[in-house]
């Protein structure tokens, strides 16, 4: 009976290691405080109508931010302990806080590992995406909503309970999985792996990938449908293209992800032989399977991160982006080729020469299209009048850090390479060098740049840029020892290693870069902090930058409805040919626009009590979940009342509000 | 986008979204069909595709399906024009066809189970229930979705949204039966052979 009721949860699973109380106390002290500040300020129910059950896609690209923003301290922190054990963990020293080598033991230290991985690429890097794409992409097409506003704030809402998921175990205890942030197989097997942490991966980056493809197919309808009048897609912004050839991908792959995880479920929960290593299962189809996921993913990634270099460079040029039409083609480019090397992740299968050969070459051709838009980059900036402000930073720190990473991985796209430095810290660093040096610079950049945008006022510079040199900084030193690491030997994961390596000064070293990279975030946050004190004197207008595409024609930050009129598009830099002329005096009409829905809300809930009773067995409480959620979309499908209407009066009273200048 | 909302361009805008998650779902089934082109001879020592499969059955569920999606064709027809109730007893029919293929597929299932070849006996047969298993429960959310969309239609007519999910209910529909069809030949033409 307790079984039926709790399924295997029971009073031994709950937090009783130092860091899960730790993060339990952390958690539960956030909420109440939290709660008490809402109950305070009486906003409970401002926080639910105004933000919650919100589908302006503004409002959920502020919450994917400091989503994302929370998640990234989370696995912050999971980075730096992992880079404070390994600095201590050489075999002569002694083992503190009970453990046999530096301060965690080794079981610990491969679920951090594991941790951080899924956190930075899910629930971090996705967030920022997201973020901005909802907050801008709209805005650039001239479109006063995304095509679905139901499966946009369903998707944001699946993200979250994904990104709960991730960290309940610290709340009701278990584990996490140790099998690293893809799952080794048939290491992840049940066999092998007979705790909850597997499950509550798998369940995780189910629900969380489920709202991804929901956005996904959400932007594409969006750029595809909803434009501005007179909009071709050769007139589209570069940001938008990018964002666009992304989805594709996402849309692509991750109805793979998708099976792949039911597939591990099912191994896991029914028995069944898929990926075992008895019974006629094949492990390694799960790791072709789940690369052909997770190459391309890295794609979705940095494509929309091209996006904005190119935004950035050619506003702060004061230019035409160089070779419109060949940026996109590069970008296209690279997403077709995104899609054929997932085997360069595993040459070390065994599948031959041919094989081989095949996939490393598709690998270097990549090289192609991205020097591509390198140049058309660089030559954006020849001759144009260039003002140094703090994207600009990002966006050289880029050019420098993502060619060298650049260059790392065409070494490792060769096959005898790789089987040398397959699964080492030179891996490591490559592939840091892209997320970071790529896809998180480019994000600190999209949101300098548009920060006005989405709030009225610009961001502190000064601090900014002390924030970029330390960045830098912080990350060469952190960095570059691993390549060299890497080079002699050192494997990833490691949780110890042998005194007579001779690593431990380079790790070390390493370690304090990671303190540098600490203070740099510092430094971000004190910037935030500052310019919101001083938002009054650095009011930014509508068009801060001068700028050329659409967004900078909405008011800063854009009423619910982004543009009162919407925008007739003639050509490409609409917003630029729009300041070469006078604009006839708007006339205002009534505007349709959707009304907040909480049903993404509750189906996330929902989902979330799904994946949480699976992890731990509680069969009655999915089945009702199941039953919830499937309620919930159907009074929603037949709903037929989801829209309401703004008045032109109104529209005009906002309009003389934000359009003082 | 000027003032009203336009109808045919929110439908427009719907369907195609639509087409969209359709061709998620058939990348969804394609890795099932991958793992089982990849596992259908790994069985472990147990029966393979020749023994288990009843290919009169396979037949006569495909032929349940394939009718189906004729009587579901002829309830659109008669929708765009208008006619509710031969709609509705065109509707019923499918959902009755698309019952008793369900109803099939479990008796098969039933069988392999009663015979001691499960899902857990060997890959090769994890993949099987997983593939046609999937398709199944696709056809199971179909009924669902046709029970409830007739009883809107029943009760409040052939509205306009009414209209435009019963669109979306057919594509979903005749989906279903293409996969179906590659299931035919793939799994049980092909493991015969």
């Amino acid at each position: 009976m307790e079984q039926f009721i709790f399924g295997k949860l029971t009073f031994a699973t709950l937090p009783h290691e130092w860091f899960t109380v730790g993060g339990t106390v952390f958690i539960t002290g956030m909420m109440i405080v939290g709660a008490l500040f809402l109950t305070k300020t009486k906003r409970w129910k401002w926080l639910w109508r105004e933000w919650l059950t919100s589908v302006d896609p503004k409002k959920i690209g502020i919450m994917y931010l400091i989503m994302a923003m929370l998640m990234l301290f989370r696995g912050g922190i999971d980075a730096v302990m992992m880079w404070t054990q390994q600095a201590l963990a050489s075999s002569n020293m002694p083992g503190l806080m009970g453990s046999q080598h530096g301060f965690i033991d080794a079981s610990h230290f491969q679920e951090i590992a594991t941790a951080h991985g899924n956190i930075m690429v899910f629930f971090v890097t996705m967030g920022f995406l997201f973020g901005l794409m909802n907050l801008i992409l709209p805005l650039q097409i001239g479109a006063r909503d995304v095509a679905s506003p139901l499966l946009n704030t369903l998707g944001f809402w699946l993200y979250v309970a994904g990104a709960i998921l991730i960290n309940m175990f610290f709340v009701f205890g278990g584990h996490f999985s140790a099998t690293g942030w893809l799952a080794a197989m048939p290491l992840s097997e049940l066999q092998y792996s007979p705790g909850v942490g597997v499950d509550y991966w798998n369940w995780s980056l189910q629900v969380s990938g489920l709202g991804t493809l929901l956005g996904g197919i959400n932007f594409i309808m969006t750029i595809l449908k909803m434009r501005a009048p007179g909009m071709k897609l050769r007139d589209v912004p570069v940001f938008t293209w990018a964002s666009f050839c992304s989805m594709l991908i996402v849309i692509s792959i991750f109805p793979i992800l998708a099976m792949t995880l039911a597939l591990l479920f099912l191994d896991r929960f029914f028995g069944m032989h898929f990926f075992t290593s008895t019974a006629g299962g094949n492990p390694m189809m799960y790791i072709n399977l789940i690369w052909t996921w997770g190459h391309p993913e890295i794609y979705v990634l940095i494509l929309p991160i091209f996006g904005i270099w190119s935004e950035v460079v050619s506003t702060f040029s004061q230019k035409r982006l160089f070779g419109y039409t060949n940026t996109i083609l590069a970008t296209a480019g690279v997403m077709g080729l995104s899609m054929l090397v997932w085997l360069h992740h595993f040459f070390t299968m065994g599948a031959g020469a041919d094989v081989n050969a095949f996939f490393g070459v598709i690998t270097e051709f990549i090289a192609i299209p991205t020097g591509a838009l390198f140049l058309s980059w660089l030559f954006t900036m020849f001759r144009g009048k260039i003002s140094f402000k703090t994207p600009m930073y990002w966006f050289l720190g880029f050019v420098s850090t993502f060619s060298f990473g650049g260059m790392a991985g065409v070494m490792m796209g060769i096959a005898p390479i790789d089987f040398q430095v397959h699964n080492s810290l030179f891996l490591i660093a490559h592939f840091h060098t892209m997320v970071i040096g790529g896809a998180l610079f480019g994000i600190f950049a999209g949101i300098s740049y548009w920060f006005p945008k989405i709030s009225g006022f610009t961001l502190n510079e000064r601090l900014g840029k002390y924030a970029f040199w330390l960045w830098i900084t912080g990350f060469l030193t952190a960095f570059v020892p691993l390549y060299i690491l890497g080079l002699m030997g050192a494997t990833r994961r490691l949780d110890h290693y042998a005194a007579s390596t001779g690593w431990q000064p380079l790790f070390i070293v390493s370690a304090i870069g990671s303190l540098i990279i600490g203070c740099a975030v510092t430094m971000q946050v004190i910037q935030l902090v500052v310019s919101i004190r001083d938002r009054k004197k650095n009011q930014a207008g509508n068009d801060p930058w001068n700028g050329r595409t659409l967004e900078w024609y909405a008011p800063s930050p854009a009423p619910v409805y982004n543009f009162a009129v919407v925008p007739e598009v003639t050509g490409r830099d609409a917003f630029w040919e729009m300041k070469q002329k006078d604009l006839p005096k708007p006339v205002y009409h009534d505007i349709h626009m959707p009304k907040n829905t909480a049903t993404g809300i509750y189906i996330a809930g929902f989902a979330f009590l799904i994946g949480f009773a699976m992890v731990w067995h509680i069969i009655w409480l999915a089945v009702l979940a199941l039953i919830g959620a499937v309620v919930v979309l159907i009074r929603r499908a037949f709903d037929e009342n989801t829209e309401y209407i703004i008045p032109a009066s109104e529209v005009e009273r906002i309009e003389k509000e934000r359009r003082k200048d | 986008m000027k003032g009203k909302h336009n109808e045919t361009e929110d439908n427009d805008k719907v369907q195609f979204g639509f087409w969209i998650y359709l061709m998620t779902d058939l990348l969804m089934f394609s890795v099932l069909f991958a793992c089982y082109a990849v596992l259908h001879n790994n069985t472990f020592g147990g029966p393979g595709s020749h023994e288990l499969f009843n290919m009169p059955l396979a037949l006569t569920e495909t032929l349940i399906l394939l009718t189906s999606s004729f009587t579901c064709g002829l309830g659109m027809v008669f929708a765009r024009n208008g006619d509710k109730n031969k709609t509705l007893a065109f509707f019923a029919v499918t959902f009755l066809l698309g019952i008793s293929f369900l109803s099939l597929e479990l008796s098969e299932f039933t069988q392999l189970f009663h015979e001691g070849n499960s899902f857990t006996r060997s890959g090769f047969l994890s993949s099987f229930f997983t593939l046609v298993g999937t398709h199944g429960l696709h056809i199971f959310s179909g009924l669902l979705w046709m029970a409830l969309l007739l009883g809107y239609i029943a009760t409040r007519g052939l509205t306009k949204s009414a209209m435009r999910k019963l669109t979306l209910l057919s594509l979903f529909w005749h989906f279903l039966d293409i996969v179906w069809i590659f299931i035919f030949t793939f799994v049980y033409l092909m493991g015969k052979m």
